[in-house]
């Protein structure tokens, strides 16, 4: 896909966000009349989309077809995966993670969130909320996505009636506001006829918020860094040792979270030894301050053993380090994770060897009760897991940091990623969950 | 900075004191899966075509590890229809920065009778022999390629690391989630992993960069006079190669290359775009994708790229 805005330059700020919703709430039509309306369509791929369309008997442009990817997917008439589409505005640059909505690909939807500032979830307006919608509204809570958008689509199918959408919208956002999500939107929407999607609709006038492009337009996507604990996973030590900087030595790495400026006393983590930042070079410019999610080369004021995997830390806001980590976890490979399993953990740019301990219960997304002691998680499966690790790690709640409280498990045997993990508890409020070992009615 | 960043975007977000501009996002994160590589790597290698998508990866290569040098080498894969604009700014590029240079080329292997010829004369499908072998014999582990999503529907699935089997092979299904920033470049003796910095980056992103970092650019992605002759709706430009065929005219006109790549293939287009921000103008107000306008190869199916890849392409 490609991004090219007619529109006059520049972009400014980039918004990462992710969709879910399955082929049936129109999501692919919403992606597609996204693409289109906002002219990141060019001519060639519309042709394109033309043709498909004709070749299958339909009379105007499917603009699902837009989002469709891989041969495999078109002949089999599913998504199989996690796709990227790229799209401009005047004010702002997109990057979407298209995911699919349907039960088996959870681990998809967990992928698209981990990186994505706000959600889009679609609802058919003839169904309201269903239990798909609720999974898809625990996944954004999980990973915290910071902004929830929910597009009751099919309006048009509900004859544009204001009742229908209030009930929806009041329904979700009480469900949204019990697992702990700060912000809910809900826009209705016809995906199909391009209401309130990029234009305004001509049938809805009794709404009178933004249209699902106006607000991720102006949706902010920078928070309060100054009360972030500051995070820098070192990934690479430079040290040039030639003629001109022959005692240059930088850790460079990519701001996890928080600022960091010259003068700060730090902390190097496990080491536990303190120094000053002596300068900030952020790629070429030397600077007094800098911030997520910004690349820099640190260089401090002592000489210490410091190397790729450690990480520096303001020493007024230390994480504390253990070996023992309580997580929740999205489990995303073909073979289970059990307890016992021996893996490796990677947290920041430090893998390290770890031991499942115990896997103390298992959450059905559909009505988040909680399964005791499964003895296992299979693909698409999210659980609490206590993990033993070999070696201390400076893991931060992943409530606090996005960054420094997530971590991958691999397969030490093939390299697979097995899972996907969030360190601390799993909701913002207090767990809202009923504990039954009833597995009826469990269907990953 | 200079006033060219100002105009295309390359300041600051004027929202908030932390924000940043979606070129410094973008040079931010491409700059993190350099460092991930050289920190977890033993061998990379960086694909170099002397196209603006490999010159805008070696530009972050430089900053990402100044002022050290760039820890690793790069590969040119030569079809052996270059443009000698093209093979000159490597040659420069390659000095001024103190580089090592690999070369696979396609050209060897036709002429010890590896691989025939197409009768099209299209190399770019024969470059995927040179480049796997290449990648075996000097043993690299992780090969940067400037692959973009927002090139290709097929790209639009591609991880930033991408794992290939020891036949360089893809698999769509075998691929690896990524989520956060957590990258995982495990692989078994023989398997390699590709990366594509460039993942998240567009065409209009590449050229305001290019604008904003003052990067040089092999002379033929501007305008300029050159003789042409028109096949599939493409102006190519004629040489040694094969072209013109008979009944195909070559004519003077003014044109630009949007991508460099093996000049069977690759089209010119009309453009008077004579400096970087005429180009940027140009592919704003563009109504055909960079490969639409300019790519036969991927003409040949409508999922050409796919098949590709899985067979080991970039």
């Amino acid at each position: 896909m490609s991004t090219t805005t007619t529109e006059e330059l520049p972009a400014t700020t980039l918004l990462r966000f992710a969709t879910a919703g399955s082929v049936d709430d129109g999501k692919s039509t919403l992606v597609g009349r996204l693409l289109h309306d906002s002219k990141s369509v060019l001519a060639d791929q519309l042709e394109a989309v033309r043709r498909a369309s004709a070749g299958r008997g339909q009379d105007s442009p499917d603009l699902a077809l837009l989002t469709d990817g891989l041969r495999a997917e078109r002949e089999q008439g599913i998504t199989i995966d996690v796709a990227y589409r790229y799209f401009a505005t005047p004010r702002r640059r997109f990057i979407l993670a298209d995911t699919p909505g349907h039960v088996q690909y959870t681990r998809n939807m967990v992928t698209g969130a981990s990186t994505a500032e706000l959600t889009v979830i679609l609802v058919d307006a003839r169904n309201g909320v269903v239990e798909q919608t609720r999974r898809h509204a625990a996944i954004a809570a999980l990973l915290r996505v910071p902004h929830v958008v929910l597009a009751v689509n099919k309006m048009d199918l509900v004859g544009h009636r204001e009742s229908v959408f209030a009930a929806i919208a009041e329904e979700f956002t009480a469900y949204a506001t019990e697992l702990g999500i700060p912000e809910v939107t809900a826009i209705p929407i016809s995906a199909l006829h391009g209401d309130n999607v990029v234009e305004p609709s001509a049938t809805m006038d009794w709404y009178g918020g933004p249209t699902v492009l106006e607000h991720l337009e102006t949706v902010p996507v920078s928070h309060d860094l100054a009360h972030c604990h500051a995070r820098l996973p070192v990934q690479y030590v430079i040290r040039p040792q030639t003629a001109e900087h022959p005692d240059y030595r930088g850790y460079a790495g990519q701001i996890a979270a928080g600022t960091f400026r010259v003068g700060d006393e730090v902390t190097v983590l496990p080491s536990g030894r303190t120094t000053r930042i002596s300068g900030i070079d952020l790629l070429g410019r030397p600077v007094d301050v800098a911030w997520t999610p910004q690349s820099v080369t640190v260089l401090l004021e002592d000489d210490l053993d410091v190397s790729r995997g450690d990480l520096i830390v303001p020493s007024k806001d230390a994480p504390a380090t253990t070996q023992d980590v309580e997580a929740t976890v999205c489990h995303l490979a073909d073979q289970p994770l059990t307890v016992g399993h021996r893996v490796l953990l990677k947290h920041g740019t430090r893998t390290v060897k770890a031991i499942v301990k115990d896997i103390p219960s298992r959450l059905t997304l559909d009505d988040l009760s909680l399964h005791p002691h499964p003895g296992r998680l299979v693909a698409n499966d999210i659980g609490r897991v206590k993990i033993r690790t070999a070696e201390p790690l400076p893991a931060d709640s992943y409530a606090d940091s996005r960054r420094t409280g997530s971590f991958i498990l691999i397969d030490p045997s093939d390299g697979a990623t097995l899972t996907a993990g969030m360190v601390g508890e799993s909701f913002a409020s207090p767990e809202p969950v009923k504990d039954t070992a009833d597995d009826d009615g469990w269907d990953f | 900075m200079t006033t060219v960043a100002e105009v295309t975007g390359g300041g600051r977000a004027a929202n908030s004191p932390y924000s940043l501009s979606h070129l410094d996002a973008l040079e931010s994160e491409a700059v993190h899966i350099f460092r991930e590589v050289a920190g977890e790597f033993e061998n990379p290698v960086l694909l170099f075509s002397g196209g603006k998508d490999s010159i805008v990866m070696l530009h972050l290569a430089l900053k990402a590890f100044a002022p050290a040098a760039v820890p690793f080498p790069l590969l040119h894969v030569d079809t052996g229809h270059n443009f000698p604009e093209v093979l000159a700014y490597r040659d420069r590029t390659v000095a001024r920065h103190n580089l090592r240079l690999h070369i696979a080329s396609v050209q060897d292997y036709i002429d010890r009778g590896v691989l025939k010829e197409r009768p099209d004369g299209t190399r770019n499908p024969l470059q995927t022999l040179p480049l796997t072998e290449k990648i075996r014999s000097e043993r690299f582990d992780a090969v940067f390629g400037g692959g973009r999503r927002d090139e290709e529907k097929a790209r639009a699935k591609e991880r930033v690391f991408s794992l290939r089997d020891e036949f360089s092979q893809w698999d769509p299904r075998r691929q690896r989630p990524e989520l956060w920033n957590l990258y995982n470049g495990r692989h078994a003796p023989g398997e390699h992993v590709r990366v594509f910095p460039l993942s998240n980056w567009t065409e209009l992103d590449v050229w305001q960069y290019i604008a904003r970092e003052g990067i040089e650019l092999p002379e033929i992605y501007f305008a300029h006079e050159r003789e042409v002759f028109l096949r599939n709706g493409m102006w190519l430009t004629a040489g040694d190669w094969g072209g013109p065929k008979e009944g195909e005219r070559v004519e003077k006109r003014l044109v630009r290359y949007r991508t460099v790549g093996d000049m069977s293939c690759t089209g010119a287009v009309d453009s008077d775009a004579d400096t970087v921000e005429k180009v940027i103008a140009e592919i704003a107000a563009s109504r055909l994708t960079e490969r639409g306008a300019t790519r036969a190869d991927d003409k040949l199916s409508e999922a050409a790229m796919e098949d590709r890849k899985r067979e080991g392409y970039f």
